[in-house]
């Protein structure tokens, strides 16, 4: 049975109508769901008032996590700044650097290379395929399927290695650099990498059997969290909390930056604007990202993976060691940072999140005067009120889930 | 439309209002006035050929001894439709800084406008919920103003001797069971 022919038989199933009338007396009651809660996705609390089951208000309450991360940048170099990205969606931290380094070489007027652009292009894809795929393990766990999890960490747990193989690290990559990447790929990573990539079509089949067409995967999610293409972008929403209410808006697509307008993609794209639509545009974008890799391998040109601009871009070691210019250079950039012309740049890039821009303002010293991140999950958790009034408590969870939201990139 | 043309369509509409015009790698921005701040966004928004739909992003600058006036509140404007970007700045001076909200014309700038007044302390006239938001509601200053400490204010946060004071008194809890 198809999506629409299911919506159109079962409606009475997930109509969600007003509170029967009373036939005893009751009270509102306020409960505090978080922040040490499970399905809250980190430390995220809401303040639900009920009217039996349904939710008359929620109320939620953000910055358990804060860490400043624009104050702490605004006091360091561009370069320095790097490692704070990473800490913030901490579940994808390559796509936040390559956000990062996008805008900063904006604001430095210099772009790198061909290689490195594909080569970011690369990381970004698997670290959409290692978010979505923890957002779909985390998301049809918090409903109710434990099998869907497992199978989606075992997945991810292959990313990491990867990422691993690529720079040392799993987590915290900070491996794009303003100018492009820290270092090449290796023939190794590309050959494992390429194994990952023609095997994941078959795994995505496997968690879709699971998860598709279930019977009670549908019951609590098509008609749940529904909102319209309007309202939606009036809300600031963007990335695939967006597109499942049918707005085609992918900054990819919209304002290409690294190697996206050479690649051939499509961007799923929803209709009812609900949980389950929502859920189909992920799991199209899971497929999609896999088809990007998979191309990016295939055209991956060579060539140098760091831009020539010896007074803005962080010399290779080996050439610090043998060459006393660019030793001067290193520490210089290091110790003051970059001179740069005085301005402001705005620079949007598509995380699997939504839109993560990071607007800096520079007064010509090495260091931001104002760095500002424009965080996707900040936005999606402000609709949370919208989203749940007049739900359930059980679709609570459900609109927690769907909107993706990850604390640490909300709370910065 | 170029971003050049609708800031100059702007100007046009608002002579007295739109005060400068800036080009930086390709991007616009256009300096206004605050007093008029919700016509020009309602006129942004509603024209048919600009229509900005998406409110990217608000948030504050703080251009302590730079500029005339202290604060800055900027404005990242997007049109789906159209897929033109513009951005708007609105000067607040120092003493007692506020400026209309924007909630009424974009539902998502609600929380833009809460963070910028916690971490500002810009005060946003009309916002139906204007509370601190990343910081505890008794917190003392505003973080992100140039003259904030980076490393902490002088004194440690007072709700912090009442957590201590707690947990204190729950580990001397004893079961009588």
């Amino acid at each position: 049975m198809s999506a629409e022919e299911y919506k159109a038989g079962d409606q009475n199933l997930t109509e969600r109508t007003e509170p029967e009338e009373n036939t005893f007396e009751t009270t509102e009651l306020t409960i505090s769901m978080g922040p040490q809660h499970p399905a809250t996705h980190g430390v995220l609390r809401l303040v639900l008032d009920l009217d039996g089951e349904n939710v008359v208000k929620c109320t939620p309450y953000v910055g358990y996590l804060h860490r400043g991360v624009e104050k702490l940048g605004e006091n360091r170099t561009y370069f320095a700044a790097l490692p704070l990205t990473d800490r913030l969606d901490y579940i994808s931290s390559m796509n936040n650097n390559v956000g990062y380094v996008n805008a900063v070489e904006k604001l430095f007027g210099i772009e790198a290379p061909e290689r490195a652009k594909f080569i970011r292009t690369i990381v970004a894809e698997m670290g959409r395929i290692s978010s979505h795929i923890i957002w779909l393990g985390t998301h049809v766990l918090d409903i109710g399927a434990t099998t869907p999890f497992l199978h989606a960490m075992a997945q991810r747990e292959r990313i990491l290695d990867l990422f691993e193989m690529l720079c040392g690290a799993r987590l915290t990559v900070s491996y794009p650099r303003v100018g492009g990447v820290r270092n090449d790929i290796s023939q190794e990573f590309l050959d494992a990498l390429y194994e990952f990539v023609l095997e994941f079509p078959s795994n995505m089949d496997n968690y879709e059997t699971l998860v598709t067409e279930n019977r009670i995967w549908k019951d609590r999610t098509v008609g749940i969290g529904v909102i319209s293409a309007e309202e939606a972008v009036n809300w600031g929403l963007t990335g695939g909390t967006l597109r499942g209410s049918g707005v085609d808006y992918d900054i990819r697509k919209y304002a290409p930056y690294d190697a996206y307008d050479k690649i051939e993609f499509d961007v799923p794209v929803g209709k009812a604007g609900d949980c389950y639509d929502r859920y189909m545009v992920r799991v199209g974008e899971l497929r999609q990202a896999n088809r990007i890799i998979k191309q990016c391998i295939e055209k991956l040109p060579a060539g140098p993976v760091m831009a020539e601009a010896p007074k803005l871009t962080l010399p290779p070691k080996d050439m610090i060691l043998k060459d006393m210019e660019h030793l001067i250079h290193q520490f210089i950039l290091i110790t003051k940072g970059p001179s740069i012309a005085e301005g402001e740049v705005y620079v949007a890039t598509e995380v699997p999140k939504g839109e993560l821009g990071f607007y800096f303002v520079s007064d010509g010293t090495g260091k931001p005067y104002r760095m500002r991140v424009r965080a996707p999950s900040f936005v999606h958790a402000s609709v949370l009120p919208r989203l749940c009034k007049g739900a359930l408590i059980a679709d609570v969870i459900a609109n927690i889930g769907t909107i993706d939201i990850v604390l640490g990139e909300c709370d910065r | 439309m170029e971003a050049l043309l609708i800031a100059e369509k702007l100007r046009e509409r608002f002579p007295e209002e739109v005060l400068d015009i800036k080009e930086f790698r390709g991007q616009i921005s256009v300096t206004v006035n605050k007093d008029k701040i919700l016509n020009i966004f309602r006129y942004l928004h509603d024209d048919p050929d600009l229509f900005f739909d998406y409110l990217v992003d608000v948030c504050g600058a703080d251009y302590l001894g730079k500029k005339e006036k202290r604060f800055e509140v900027v404005y990242h404007l997007y049109s789906i439709k159209h897929r033109h970007a513009l951005r708007v700045k609105a000067e607040v001076a120092a003493d007692k800084p506020s400026i209309d909200s924007v909630v009424g014309i974009w539902a998502g700038a609600n929380w833009h406008e809460r963070e910028a007044y916690d971490m500002y302390g810009i005060v946003f006239n009309g916002h139906p919920d204007l509370r601190r938001i990343l910081l505890p509601e008794d917190w003392e200053g505003y973080p992100l103003r140039k003259d904030y400490p980076v490393k902490g204010p002088e004194k440690e946060w007072p709700g912090f001797l009442d957590v201590l004071d707690k947990a204190k008194k729950y580990r001397e809890f004893e079961w009588h069971g």
